[in-house]
């Protein structure tokens, strides 16, 4: 990755798009420090979090991680998925973290006796949306979500990302890597190209879908508007 | 009925070579969990000199035979001025070869953890040590469970080469009472069926232990095997 520089700002969201091996996911990794970068600076409200004095492992939980192949402890169930965070890192009592885990997985719409279902028993759907309560139940300041609907078979995409869609209105800050464009148009403030470790382009979703300026942003959105059958002309 | 009279004769005997036989598996099993254990994590997460010196550790010891291991706590440390009684030196024996290969099946399971579960630990803010204790080891000490049978089974058999540390468990027992009536068919007989069943009754308490520690919605390996 070279130069790449970008802000968030509270509230927001922002979408980055763009081929395979681009470095997306290297970026969202290096945002909380799953990977550190080599050189460059990472700010979180403020504070420097790439510094020397810097506590891995505090910063993590002030960034939320939703992964693509969702990462849920195989051994614990959906609420204990979620609790375990709040009682080891958060400390919170067994009874709180559990008021707290049952809240977040409502938001997600993880109800009932689905709680208390492992991961291998329940759909892809359902694990991504226990990993985004997961990640929300910690309350963080950024969530990053690293491509969270493209392990989905199709018919179980829809319900994550209404899930997200949920979570961008209510004023969560997020920064997500994904090719579902229906939801980057609808809900991102900021769409951000990026191919082979560089931002080629970036800007608000309206202008960056329907007047791409660069030719390999071009190619990127035919090729994905081809797979989704809807052509830009249409649109227009 | 030679077998018969025999039991009634030396069934105290066979009861004691039993019971050194039990006491040198466990405890052997034991120690092998306590140096197995943290050298396979060692192993896998330490940096890399630590690193070496397990792997050093593993690959000296699963290089020689038990028997030679056995021979130099016994005959050859005291030449070094490091003396142990018999017992303590085939515990000793036992323990230290068995960590080596419970450090290699530890570091299987866990390497068979998926990647991204150490990641997601990390993710919500867990020190790689919690990460390790709630999700790794979790997770692979089920999947051990089935090697550790293994391992189990062979140190109740194979503890009988610490008869040649003249330490008298189960096989040794058989020796003297073999000598000593000459009855070496009913003799072996019955302390092949010692430890038959003891390897059956070792398999079977695995088993329920892997199905009652099993993950749901995930196979056991037993049913993988069905």
């Amino acid at each position: 990755m070279k130069g790449v520089s970008l802000k968030i700002d509270k509230g927001e969201t922002k979408v980055i798009i763009g081929p395979s091996g681009g470095g997306k996911s290297t970026l969202l990794r290096c945002i909380n420090l799953l990977i550190r970068p080599d050189s460059g600076q990472i700010f979180l409200d403020g504070e420097e979090i790439t510094g020397e004095h810097v506590k891995l492992s505090e910063v993590r939980t002030e960034i939320g991680f939703v992964f693509q192949h969702f990462n849920l402890f195989m051994h614990l169930n959906a609420l204990q998925n979620v609790k375990l965070g709040l009682t080891k890192v958060k400390k919170m009592s067994e009874r709180s973290a559990e008021a707290r885990a049952l809240a977040a997985l409502q938001d997600v719409g993880i109800t009932g006796d689905l709680v208390n279902h492992y991961p291998a028993q329940l759909s892809g759907g359902q694990q991504q949306r226990v990993g985004i309560a997961r990640a929300l139940a910690m309350e963080p300041k950024v969530i990053l979500l690293d491509e969270p609907t493209s392990a989905l078979d199709p018919e179980l995409i829809g319900e994550v990302l209404r899930v997200m869609e949920h979570l961008a209105e209510s004023g969560a800050t997020m920064l997500a890597v994904t090719h579902e464009i229906g939801f980057a148009r609808k809900v991102a403030d900021e769409i951000i190209f990026m191919a082979d470790g560089v931002v080629t382009e970036s800007g608000h979703p309206e202008e960056l879908f329907l007047k791409p300026k660069q030719s390999r942003t071009k190619k990127f959105l035919g090729s994905i508007t081809e797979l989704y059958g809807v052509s830009r002309e249409d649109e227009n | 009925m030679a077998i018969l009279d025999l039991l009634i004769q030396y069934w105290p005997l066979f009861l004691q070579g039993f019971e050194t036989t039990l006491i040198l598996a466990a405890t052997g099993f034991l120690l092998g969990v306590a140096i197995g254990l943290p050298t396979s994590i060692l192993e896998t997460y330490a940096s890399k000199i630590v690193r070496w010196v397990a792997i050093a550790y593993v690959e000296l010891i699963r290089g020689t035979p038990m028997l030679v291991q056995l021979f130099i706590i016994y005959y050859a440390l005291p030449q070094l001025g490091i003396r142990f009684d018999a017992m303590t030196a085939a515990i000793l024996g036992l323990g230290i070869n068995s960590g080596a290969y419970q450090a290699e099946y530890f570091r299987g399971a866990m390497q068979s953890v998926q990647s991204g579960q150490m990641d997601a630990a990390i993710s919500i803010g867990m020190t790689r040590a919690q990460a390790l204790l709630n999700v790794i080891l979790a997770q692979s000490l089920r999947l051990v469970i089935p090697a550790w049978t293994n391992e189990a089974v062979y140190l109740v058999q194979y503890s009988s080469v610490v008869y040649l540390i003249a330490v008298v468990e189960l096989t040794g027992i058989g020796a003297i009472i073999g000598s000593r009536t000459f009855q070496y068919v009913a003799v072996y007989s019955i302390i092949a069926l010692i430890y038959l069943a003891t390897t059956l009754f070792i398999v079977k308490s695995s088993h329920s232990i892997e199905r009652r520690t099993s993950i749901p919605g995930l196979k056991s390996s037993q049913e993988q095997r069905v």
